[in-house]
């Protein structure tokens, strides 16, 4: 680096390497969230067996359904990326485009876990019914609820750049976001594999 | 990709060049996500393997996913040295692959018991 650089630089240089902390402390949250996911992965598959002489996954899985949830979220973790690189052109309005798609996206992908938890519930294979299904409940669900909350922060997002445009601070942000949601679709790739592909085989 | 030179000094620091990538890595990255994506599809679907050949497909299609979300999406590999973020996220992959697998062979044993 310089060494004679004037003070606005200085500044500039200082909350870049705060931003690059925040970043920083952004991965360790998701290596937790990670573990967090390895032990309910670990309580699906020991209990997957148990179904308590109820339904099993390959009577349960809708495989339309999961099949369009896994193009969905791929595409969205796609689109979330190409915002970051309208962000890295400084394209403000492409990369709120992208940013809204990603949202529909996940949308979609939350309506078809509704969807499908509600008609199971119908079917009468709820939380209660058997280790299976609590197990399944609990690890399918709590990634919805990350994507949920995702989908809720991506809308504050929008709302942050529409007021202060691209900045180090909503830059940072929204590379934040995008590999929030880049885990999440490498979540549910596992979901996809461990629980409905070998559930329908 | 991420080494450029300060010499046009106006606040670029070496920062900037986090989540570099391109359309074209991210277009690839996309397009083989999909490929590894249809292949257990096709191969669960059609029942084209045995039940060992499945579970292997699945497994290996899923952990090259993971690879390709890292590297092409997620950009592991750039960003300033050291990257503690890659030293957390193997410290990560250990303790989950310790608690899965060590559940799963420790629970085996349950039905001895029962």
């Amino acid at each position: 680096m310089q060494q004679h650089i004037v003070s606005p630089e200085v500044h500039e240089h200082h909350t870049q390497e705060q931003e690059s902390l925040k970043t920083a402390g952004f991965w360790l949250f998701l290596v937790s969230d990670t573990l967090l996911f390895g032990t309910l992965f670990a309580t699906y598959v020991v209990l997957v067996g148990h179904t308590n002489g109820g339904p099993s996954g390959k009577e349960l899985f809708e495989i339309p359904g999961f099949v369009a949830s896994t193009f969905l979220l791929l595409t969205s973790s796609f689109t979330s990326g190409l915002a970051v690189l309208q962000m890295q052109a400084k394209k403000l309005s492409g990369m709120i485009f992208w940013l809204i798609m990603t949202l529909l996206l996940g949308a979609a992908f939350l309506y078809l876990e509704v969807t499908e938890f509600v008609n199971l519930v119908h079917e009468g294979a709820n939380i209660g019914t058997s280790a299976f299904l609590s197990a399944f409940f609990t690890l399918v669900g709590t990634h919805g609820i990350h994507v949920t909350v995702g989908i809720f922060w991506c809308i504050g997002l929008i709302f942050q750049l529409r007021k202060h445009g691209i900045t180090t601070v909503t830059k940072r942000k929204i590379s934040n976001f995008s590999l929030y949601w880049h885990f999440l679709d490498v979540i549910w790739i596992f979901l996809f594999s461990v629980v409905y592909l070998m559930g329908v085989m | 990709m991420s080494q450029h030179s300060d010499s046009h000094g106006h606040g670029h620091g070496h920062h900037e060049e986090h989540n570099h990538g391109s359309l074209k890595s991210y277009t690839i990255g996309f397009i083989i996500s999909i490929v590894l994506t249809v292949i257990p599809m096709l191969v669960v679907f059609n029942g084209l393997m045995s039940r060992t050949g499945t579970l292997l497909v699945i497994l290996v299609t899923a952990i090259l996913q993971l690879l390709v979300q890292l590297f092409f999406f997620m950009h592991i590999n750039e960003g300033e040295k050291p990257r503690y973020n890659v030293m957390a996220l193997v410290l990560g992959f250990v303790i989950v692959i310790t608690i899965v697998a060590g559940s799963v062979w420790i629970m085996s044993f349950n039905s001895v018991v029962q």
